[in-house]
């Protein structure tokens, strides 16, 4: 029995996005990021959107490039360089709306989501701004007495995330959208693939089902095909963040990005060059090519 | 090097340890106690002191590989714990030593679970305690964008929390946080006696001290100053009164063995010179 085919192009993905939509993005910061698909967006007309992240150079770029109202985040960072220069200066500028969330914060708003409940309690946010910076974040009263009979406990009451669809990058994939992540950690990959009523998943290689297990232990298959609703296949998706073990994080590009992100100028050429391509595939050309001359530097 | 050699330099070394050394001394300090806990520093130097309490008197300390896993190796700060192998696979590199694996997802369990003392950074700390590493000035439109609120609101109020400053200034120790992202003694007593009860900030290390909040209201107590610095300049780089006891000692210096552990084992590239500079 074969598993359905659900194999579409990064530009299949786009034409399934709407302006205005929630969209939730997987990996972690620089790592692991769906960033062929968010490529294929800078190439779209779609703006006004609203995005959901442990974010990383996929929530710098869609700021740059105007496409976002809101970011919803538990930091977005660049991991081997800490501040996401464009979002920093999105966020200066006040030009976005921003809910910045305690870390496990934002999980328990991708699984409450996933479990379709309106909210998840927790003690995380208790006593800091991030109940003052955001208003819409409310508290819980237990219904059950506190320790030793004390007044119930009054907790955080983490909205589930409203995602429209979301967006991730795994190591291997089949055809169906069952996936293995490879490199050290799922993120909340899982939990993003579930929140969302529609999950489009990139992969460096899409293999036969049986081959799933090959490359890992089977505990790494942690997505089913049950919330994958297209599978791409990229390789070199996740560039020029890292998905190891296929590659690490590109950081002599990642620095490039940086230091041309700090200066109007530098980023139009730093654009044009890399952003402003007819595709995917135009795009990994370019990338190999400039690893080929760095080759021959060295 | 030869153990002879090694011996001689800590030896030769041991009347002259550098500031970064007594902060790394300083830092194992805090972990004083911990047992059987994750603990987390976080920064070159809190890493070195951690790991420095885990090879001298607290040994059952549990500490991470930076990464996705705990890891029973004393590893040099920046180490990368995971190579690919010949296979193909992710795999641990010579000589690290996996205890268990815990990615993000269940790092969270393990911080609300309550058995772990993080040591993170301040952009901004005040008397009280609170912390901020989100952003300098109005929350709509920042002067400055800084890390956001990252772990500080759920480790603060779940768990044992201290703070790493390498450069103690006014415009670090302020009267008053632009952001409270981890939560100081003040905003927890607003809370009640239960929902803080988790609650602890025990220690701020700093290049020039160390402070704790062992005073009638847990407002900053200068604990001990760092040899060579003096009470007037750690008051003068403080951007809010300091509780400053009559007789404030000198923090403790490193031994021979402690020395040559952070030159030889644990920093042998030398790189904490690079936080705190002498």
């Amino acid at each position: 029995m074969a598993v359905p085919d659900k194999r579409m192009t990064e530009t299949d993905v786009v034409a399934e996005l709407r302006s205005g939509m929630t969209i939730g993005i997987g990996g972690w910061g620089s790592r692991r990021k769906p960033m062929s698909i968010v490529r294929a967006i800078l190439r779209s007309d779609l703006t006004d959107l609203t995005v959901v992240a442990y974010g990383g150079p996929d929530v710098g770029l869609l700021c740059a490039a105007g496409k976002v109202r809101k970011v919803v985040s538990g930091f977005v960072s660049l991991d081997s360089i800490p501040l996401e220069p464009h979002y920093r200066a999105a966020r200066q500028a006040g030009s976005i709306e921003v809910n910045e969330l305690d870390e496990g914060m934002l999980m328990l708003s991708l699984m409450a989501a996933a479990w379709r409940v309106p909210f998840l309690p927790t003690r995380a946010g208790l006593g800091s701004d991030v109940l003052i910076t955001q208003p819409h974040l409310r508290t819980v009263i237990s219904p059950y007495p506190g320790p030793d009979g004390s007044a119930p406990e009054e907790l955080v009451a983490v909205p589930a995330a409203e995602l429209d669809v979301a967006l991730i990058h795994m190591n291997r994939a089949d055809q169906g959208g069952n996936a293995t992540f490879l490199g050290p950690d799922p993120y909340m990959d899982d939990w993003m693939a579930m929140a969302a009523p529609r999950t489009f998943l990139s992969a460096e290689r899409v293999v036969p089902t049986e081959d799933l297990s090959s490359e890992g232990s089977f505990h790494t298959q942690r997505i089913s095909r049950l919330s994958i609703t297209g599978v791409v296949e990229a390789p070199g998706g996740a560039h020029f963040t890292e998905c190891p073990p296929d590659y690490g994080r590109d950081e002599s590009f990642q620095r490039e990005y940086a230091k041309a992100a700090a200066d109007p100028e530098a980023w139009k050429v730093f654009a044009k060059q890399w952003l402003e391509l007819e595709s995917e595939s135009d795009y990994q050309a370019a990338i190999a090519s400039r690893r080929e001359q760095q080759g021959a530097a060295r | 090097m030869s153990t002879s050699e090694s011996t001689e330099s800590a030896v030769a070394a041991a009347n002259h340890p550098t500031r970064a050394e007594v902060c790394c001394i300083a830092i194992a300090e805090t972990f004083r106690g911990d047992g059987e806990r994750l603990a987390n520093p976080i920064g070159v130097i809190p890493m070195i002191g951690g790991r420095l309490a885990r090879e001298t008197f607290e040994p059952h300390l549990v500490m991470t590989d930076g990464f996705a896993g705990f890891t029973s190796s004393t590893l040099p700060p920046g180490t990368d714990p995971y190579v690919v192998g010949d296979d193909g696979r992710l795999t641990m590199a010579d000589g690290v030593v996996m205890e268990t694996w815990n990615p993000y997802p269940q790092m969270f369990s393990v911080l609300w679970n309550g058995r772990r003392h993080v040591m993170m950074g301040a952009t901004q700390v005040d008397q009280f305690g609170n912390q901020n590493i989100a952003c300098i000035g109005p929350w709509d439109a920042p002067r400055a964008q800084l890390l956001g609120f990252r772990g500080a609101p759920g480790n603060t109020i779940n768990h044992t929390t201290s703070y790493w400053v390498p450069n103690h200034n006014p415009k670090v120790f302020v009267e008053k946080v632009d952001v409270v992202c981890g939560v100081g003694y003040d905003r927890a007593a607003a809370l009640g006696p239960v929902a803080s009860r988790f609650h602890e900030i025990r220690r701020v290390v700093s290049n020039l001290g160390v402070f704790d909040f062992d005073t009638p209201d847990h407002r900053m107590r200068l604990r001990s100053v760092h040899p060579g610095v003096t009470v007037e300049e750690v008051v003068a780089a403080t951007g809010f009164e300091l509780a400053v006891p009559a007789d404030v000692p000198t923090s403790r210096l490193p031994t021979d063995h402690e020395l040559q552990l952070i030159r030889d084992v644990i920093d042998p590239e030398g790189l904490r010179a690079t936080e705190v500079k002498d």
